[in-house]
């Protein structure tokens, strides 16, 4: 049994037709890539999954139950973690503030303050910065912050959306180092990115998305080596 | 004739704080409404009023049975709190989660139902004053020792202003507390700030901004019956002038900012004590006592044109 399915998914913004039938399986233990061009439907498809916004017909299964009706809220409570796209970081409140409310449903003190101490040692930088207000760090700081908010709840799935934006290159590198370590150290994730390259590089399977259908799907290696996607999303050669 | 004027000082500004914290509770009750929805709940008045009213029922039924009224006025301060306050969760939950779960995205909406709350409330409690008590204009009458008092140099002083500034600065730091310093108070910071992200950390907005109006109003009606003990005349309407002089202190510390709110509150309250007292004798009787609001704005919308953001408030300035 995978640990996530989507069955033919079809989600509406309004009158637009976002996700048009989309199936796709994450197994325990993998990084799933989900490529594809600006408004394909990629963060669609997360926000589906961690129920922001609800499928109109299909099925989002959770560790083989139907999740699709479920709250947000309660989705969190599953073991879904979901870093957004851009990050949304609380700006006016403290670094420490940010990862305490990623860790609001726990009730037990001390292990807020263990799994503190985990996002601390995991980005020594949030340590540095722990009392000032999440809205003055850089974008590199805020997609640590965002990353460690998530794992606050030791979500079993990690769903990221676009880590590398807007980052350079050297920070793009370590964050991805970071995705491949937590997935070592036994999450599994569902990865989107504009940056195909890169995600191709440390991805188990890859899916390929386009204007709300997908494509393409296989290995991460045998993805990258097809001609469509080096045309389309690897820049060709 | 300024010795006169002088000699006055002191009395002036004391009844001006006096004023102040009771514009001030007040202000806190919008502020936090106004933090967490960007919503100017201006139902808040008659939240206030029903705390107005609750107050003068319990001295009414209790005052005669209770001897102290140290006693009696705990009591009506709990008692005007909770009612005040799951008034306040009742109003939210009938008139503006219907909005929002709507998805309005036009914010006079619920601004027009704020309004159209203020009347129902007003004369909701006018009907039952009229049926309980064959009338809707209430006497406070308060009871030993709370009308006792003193005077300190030239001040006089009655003890329940004591009181009211007691629970006041109290009511400031506890709320402070709360916010800053609680989970619920972060939730609720986090709600106001990003009310999608915070769901994805587990908060059901819904029931934060529920327990933003009771909080909110609660506070509300604690003002309520300190306001009916110190001014004694109350009726369904009584709202609406400190409710609406509120919002403008909430609005000149700085909406949506606790400490601004009080602030607010104490600088109109001298404002307008200040004004009232001395625009008679300084303008040889051309203006009387009833320009002090006048004055009292006047001065607000200078202060609001040079500090548009209030006094305490912050320019919101956010890395994307």
């Amino acid at each position: 049994m995978s640990l996530l399915e989507l069955k033919n998914i079809h989600t509406y913004y309004g009158h637009i037709h976002a996700l048009k039938g989309i199936s796709l399986t994450v197994n325990e233990g993998e990084i799933v890539t989900l490529i594809g061009a600006n408004g394909a439907g990629k963060s669609t498809t997360l926000r589906t999954i961690s129920g922001m916004v609800k499928a109109r017909s299909g099925e989002v299964l959770y560790q083989g139950k139907p999740i699709q009706r479920v709250s947000a809220e309660q989705i969190v409570a599953m073991g879904i973690g979901h870093v957004p796209e851009g990050r949304r970081i609380f700006p006016r409140l403290t670094v420490e503030e940010n990862l305490e409310i990623g860790a609001y449903l726990l009730r037990d003190k001390k292990v807020v303050e263990e799994r503190k101490q985990i996002g601390f040692q995991l980005f020594p930088r949030l340590y540095e910065r722990r009392s000032q207000k999440g809205g003055t760090l850089s974008g590199g700081e805020q997609q640590m912050l965002a990353i460690a908010r998530a794992l606050m709840q030791d979500p079993k799935l990690l769903l990221m959306d676009e880590p590398s934006m807007g980052l350079a290159p050297v920070l793009v590198d370590f964050i991805f180092e970071t995705i491949q370590s937590l997935n070592k150290s036994g999450k599994t994730i569902l990865l989107v990115e504009q940056n195909a390259r890169i995600a191709l590089q440390i991805a188990h399977r890859g899916y390929v998305l386009q204007t709300g259908e997908l494509t393409l799907s296989g290995p991460a290696a045998q993805l990258a080596a097809t001609p469509e996607v080096q045309a389309a999303y690897l820049g060709g050669h | 004739m300024l010795e006169g004027l002088v000699a006055l000082l002191p009395q002036v500004i004391f009844d001006g704080l006096l004023l102040g914290f009771v514009y001030a509770m007040i202000a806190l009750g919008y502020t936090m409404v106004y933090g967490v929805l960007e919503l100017i709940n201006f139902a808040h008045s008659e939240i206030f009023m029903i705390g107005a009213v609750v107050g003068v029922e319990v001295f009414r039924y209790l005052g005669p049975a209770i001897p102290n009224g140290i006693v009696v006025l705990l009591l009506a301060l709990l008692l005007g709190a909770i009612i005040s306050g799951l008034m306040a969760m009742v109003v939210e939950r009938l008139a503006y989660r219907p909005l929002r779960a709507r998805g309005t995205t036009n914010r006079l909406v619920p601004l027009i139902t704020a309004i159209g709350v203020s009347f129902v409330l007003q004369d909701v409690v006018r009907f039952i004053e009229g049926l309980w008590h064959n009338e809707f204009k209430l006497q406070m009458r308060v009871i030993p020792p709370l009308d006792g008092n003193f005077t300190f140099l030239t001040v006089f002083v009655q003890y329940k202003a004591l009181i009211l500034i007691l629970v006041s600065l109290l009511m400031l730091f506890g709320l402070n507390y709360l916010v800053n310093r609680t989970k619920l108070g972060t939730a609720i910071r986090a709600v106001a700030q990003d009310m999608s992200t915070a769901r994805l950390m587990g908060i059901n907005p819904d029931v934060i901004i529920s327990r933003t109006f009771l909080i909110g109003g609660a506070l509300g009606g604690v003002a309520g019956v300190l306001f009916a003990v110190q001014y004694s005349t109350i009726d369904p309407y009584v709202g609406f002038f400190p409710g609406l002089k509120a919002f403008t202190a909430a609005v000149l510390g700085g909406i949506g900012n606790i400490t601004g709110a009080m602030v607010g509150g104490l600088v109109l309250g001298q404002l307008e004590t200040l004004s009232g007292t001395y625009l008679p004798t300084l303008t040889g009787g051309n203006f009387g006592t009833e320009y002090k609001d006048v004055i009292a704005f006047l001065i607000l919308i200078l202060l609001l044109l040079f500090r548009p953001q209030g006094l305490l408030g912050q320019v919101v300035k956010e890395k994307v």
